[in-house]
């Protein structure tokens, strides 16, 4: 059966005279463009090697490699990348550093730079809770609106970035608590509704009736001294505005009740403590030009 | 034996009694392991590994009075008694695992679109159902279509009965048990964090048992084979077998905590750590994916063409190119990181030198149809081989291309690198698979032919549709993520958040998803067909001439 010359019948080509299985293989050469292809790569290797860094060798009792002709060096390459871009940069980052916001924000120069870098750090650092546009979500912020509870201005914003909101790290950071009426008893549950009701005529969202009239003095009572008279807020205590129609937590009534219950007390890192003080410059810049910075 | 004069002798050999001994110790260990560990995953897998072991003897027993009732299998036309027993267990277990990885994939693909399918569920969080599709992919599905078709082949092509008795069912049925173990391991949480090198310390000790008895049964089919020559597909065969044996024992080196726990610590560290794991991963590529399946292309693709291979020459020389090459070319992986210049220079130089010595498979394969070119037309088996070959001349070349570092630069870390996998997996290693299987089941079970060419066409045109979805939603993906993560303004800051470039993929993860779930259904379609020929049955109208047949088919083929 094997190793018998035999010729194949359809391209007239010998076979090598070896058959397994029935399987017979031609005798063909191999073809000329893929032995040269073939050839060509090898010989692109070696140019690349004699070019470029490539062999491990033993060189003066030591291990080394062939550096290559023109003495390249990737880390070479990305720390002079890095140091060019960063010396354009520096002129601006130095001034950035110096000033203090408002001047800043009158230099068209210096504010092309802040926004692009503020831009940049927030779409890595922020936009994970804030959202890509710093549109927010339930429990987290939008920051395009004018709707701010610690404060809206240049100054504002800064301290809130810098020190954070109730980050225990921060000795600095904006902190108040509200009191869980219901769940530390303070307040019944069949009181908790009736605030609820108040709370949600403030914003035009429910009628007044005769359990948000009996909530309206509860929450005068328990309400007022942070929220102020007709729920308005106040940014000193970083007490949110419930007389208008935006709700962090939701404005439905189920949300509105459990944050009355339980309170809520949402965190923000002190990004002082994270990035550059420059950084932090660039990105209180960018988000008081979001649109909603007074 | 002295009770039963007039019955067959049975089975019972002295190795028999000799792995039935192993077993009781490997179940004594197994059960002191459980005795003595605090961890539920350990006192369940040794569990697994108890069961195996009284399964095992149970099965030993069984085989013996089974064989005293029963005569053997006849031979094959060609007069040799083939052990085809463990290759039906292996190409069934192929096409199970295989559709459970594709599933998984198809579910991952999902979770990547729409996250909310993680359900919150820590054995369903993507973390651990990846390494899961890779792993089922890879070594179930990949693994068992390698495991039955290389027993097959050395067979036929050394025309001599596989070597060892009890080896090959242990060789099948201790892989399934790695494979248990390693896919409940993932989903319980344990991995020792290497990619495509998952499993833990104790289930890559049972794996290196398992395949250094592949090893040996390969080896000693080969010693007593009755042909002068060993034919090339064996040479694929075996290189895949003893490179892998290789990468497995120096990537997975690692010290347990101890010997009831199921975490260890791998002995590498740091930069040698990664360039051993890629070192590993990339050859894993290369002799599982590539030199495996090789071997099947050189042995289904002229069996099925009824065609001589095209030439010898190119088959040995580039056989030696792709094994010499291969093993060098992993630092591509690792480009641009702590890894030394020149290491990541001989990895890229190797793997453009690789291009030509990996299309040798692909003229060798593509030409050997020459002469019979008209069988695309008629038998969808064929076609599916070819277009199989047509994949892996792309993701080969494609491979290369990659592996510059000026292109890596874009590609890396991106969903090109998915695409290519999947133009090699699914496109090269599925359909080589797919169509090898076509031919070995009306074989193996003794079928005229297949239940339905009908269907294996609909599963063709069907996975095909799949795969170019697939990839094409990789590679705009992934070119984009490459290009939208290396956008700098005048300013030299980035132009676009990590988290823009998540949104802008969306709708390619959507298009993976779809195709990924044609492909699913392309194998369930397989199943079918399977199950039906295995049943004996034909589809209406598609009784046809026998299919071919050589000499290492048993001979009751042709009069069925």
């Amino acid at each position: 059966m094997t190793d018998t010359k035999h010729t194949d019948d359809v391209t007239g080509v010998d076979t090598t005279g070896h058959q397994w299985d029935d399987i017979r293989e031609l005798n063909n050469p191999l073809p000329k463009w893929w032995v040269y292809t073939f050839y060509a790569s090898i010989v692109w290797s070696v140019v690349y090697w004699i070019v470029m860094p490539a062999w491990p060798i033993f060189m003066n009792g030591a291990w080394t490699y062939t550096g290559g002709v023109i003495g390249y060096d990737q880390r070479v390459v990305v720390e002079n990348d890095i140091a060019e871009v960063a010396a354009g940069r520096q002129i601006f980052l130095d001034q950035i550093s110096a000033q203090d916001l408002p001047t800043i924000q009158q230099n068209a120069e210096l504010m092309e730079v802040a926004l692009a870098g503020g831009r940049a750090a927030f779409g890595d650092n922020c936009a994970p809770c804030h959202g890509s546009g710093a549109q927010g979500s339930t429990g987290f912020p939008n920051l395009n609106d004018d709707d701010w509870i610690w404060g809206g201005s240049l100054e504002d914003i800064h301290v809130t970035l810098k020190h954070g909101i109730r980050w225990e790290a921060d000795d600095d950071t904006r902190f108040n608590e509200m009191p869980r009426y219901l769940t530390d008893e303070i307040l019944t549950a069949d009181q908790v509704s009736d605030v609820t009701d108040y709370v949600l005529t403030l914003s035009g969202t429910a009628e007044i009736t005769e359990a948000s009239t009996r909530g309206s003095e509860i929450f005068a009572r328990e309400c007022t001294a942070c929220h102020m008279d007709g729920g308005i807020g106040n940014r000193e205590l970083g007490a949110p505005n419930l007389a208008d129609a935006i709700w962090l937590y939701g404005s439905d009534r189920a949300s509105v009740y459990e944050s009355v219950a339980n309170a809520r007390a949402g965190q923000m890192p002190a990004w002082g403590d994270r990035l550059d003080p420059v950084t932090v410059k660039q990105l209180a810049l960018y988000v008081h030009a979001l649109g909603g910075g007074e | 034996m002295a009770a039963s004069k007039e019955a067959a002798p049975g089975t019972l050999t002295a190795a028999s009694f000799g792995v039935g001994g192993l077993f009781v110790v490997g179940a004594l260990i197994s059960m002191f392991i459980a005795a003595g560990t605090h961890d539920g995953v350990m006192t369940f897998h040794a569990t697994l590994f108890i069961l195996f072991f009284v399964l095992g003897i149970f099965a030993i027993g069984k085989r013996h009075f089974d064989a005293q009732e029963n005569p053997p299998e006849p031979p094959a036309r060609d007069g040799i008694a083939y052990h085809d027993g463990p290759i039906r267990v292996a190409t069934i277990a192929a096409l199970f695992w295989g559709i459970a990885g594709f599933l998984a994939g198809l579910v991952i693909a999902l979770q990547l679109a729409f996250p909310v399918l993680n359900f919150d569920l820590a054995f369903l969080n993507f973390g651990r159902l990846r390494p899961l599709h890779t792993s089922a992919v890879i070594f179930a599905f990949g693994g068992n279509a390698l495991i039955a078709t290389s027993l097959y082949v050395v067979q036929r092509t050394c025309k001599t009965r596989i070597a060892g008795d009890l080896a090959p069912w242990f060789v099948v049925w201790g892989y399934q048990l790695f494979i248990v173990l390693a896919a409940t391991g993932y989903l319980l949480g344990v991995t020792q964090g290497k990619e495509y090198a998952e499993p833990e310390w104790y289930v890559d000790l049972w794996l290196t048992i398992v395949w250094v008895t592949y090893l040996l049964v390969f080896l000693f089919t080969l010693a007593k084979r009755k042909e002068p020559h060993i034919y090339v597909a064996n040479w694929f065969y075996l290189a895949f077998i003893v490179t892998i044996a290789m990468l497995h024992l120096v990537n997975n080196a690692a010290v347990p905590v101890s010997l009831t726990s199921p975490k260890s610590y791998i002995i590498w560290s740091g930069v040698q750590d990664a360039l051993i794991q890629w070192w590993y991963g990339h050859n894993a590529v290369g002799f599982f994916l590539t030199a495996g399946f090789l071997g099947m292309m050189y042995y289904f693709v002229p069996k099925r063409a009824e065609r001589p291979v095209y030439s010898y020459r190119l088959s040995i020389v580039h056989f030696w190119a792709l094994i010499f090459l291969y093993i060098w070319a992993g630092p591509h992986h690792l480009h641009y990181t702590a890894l030394p210049d020149w290491a990541q220079t001989l990895g890229m130089t190797f793997s453009i030198m690789l291009w030509m010595p990996s299309w040798g498979g692909m003229i060798n394969g593509l030409m050997t149809l020459s002469g019979a070119w008209d069988k695309l037309r008629t038998d969808p088996v064929i076609r599916m081989l070819v277009v199989s070959i047509a994949f892996y001349g792309m993701s080969t070349f494609e491979g290369p291309v990659m592996s510059i570092k000026a292109v890596n630069s874009l590609s890396h870390y991106t969903d090109w690198t998915i695409g290519h996998v999947h133009s090699g997996a699914l496109g090269w290693v599925g359909f080589v698979t797919f169509g090898a299987i076509y031919c070995l089941v009306p074989w193996l079970w003794n079928r005229k032919q297949l239940y339905s060419l009908a269907l294996v066409n609909w599963h063709f045109w069907i996975a095909t549709l799949g795969i170019v979805l697939y990839i094409t939603a990789m590679w705009v993906s992934g070119i984009l993520q490459g290009l939208m993560w290396r956008a700098y303004d005048s300013l030299g800051f980035l132009e676009y958040s990590f988290v823009e470039s998540v949104e802008a993929m969306h709708p390619f993860y959507v298009i993976r998803a779809i195709g990924g779930g044609l492909f699913l259904i392309g194998a369930l379609i397989m199943a079918y067909n399977i199950y039906m020929t295995i049943q004996g049955h034909v589809r209406e109208g598609e009784a046809m001439e026998p299919a071919p047949a050589g000499d290492g088919q048993l001979a009751a083929v042709g009069a069925k």
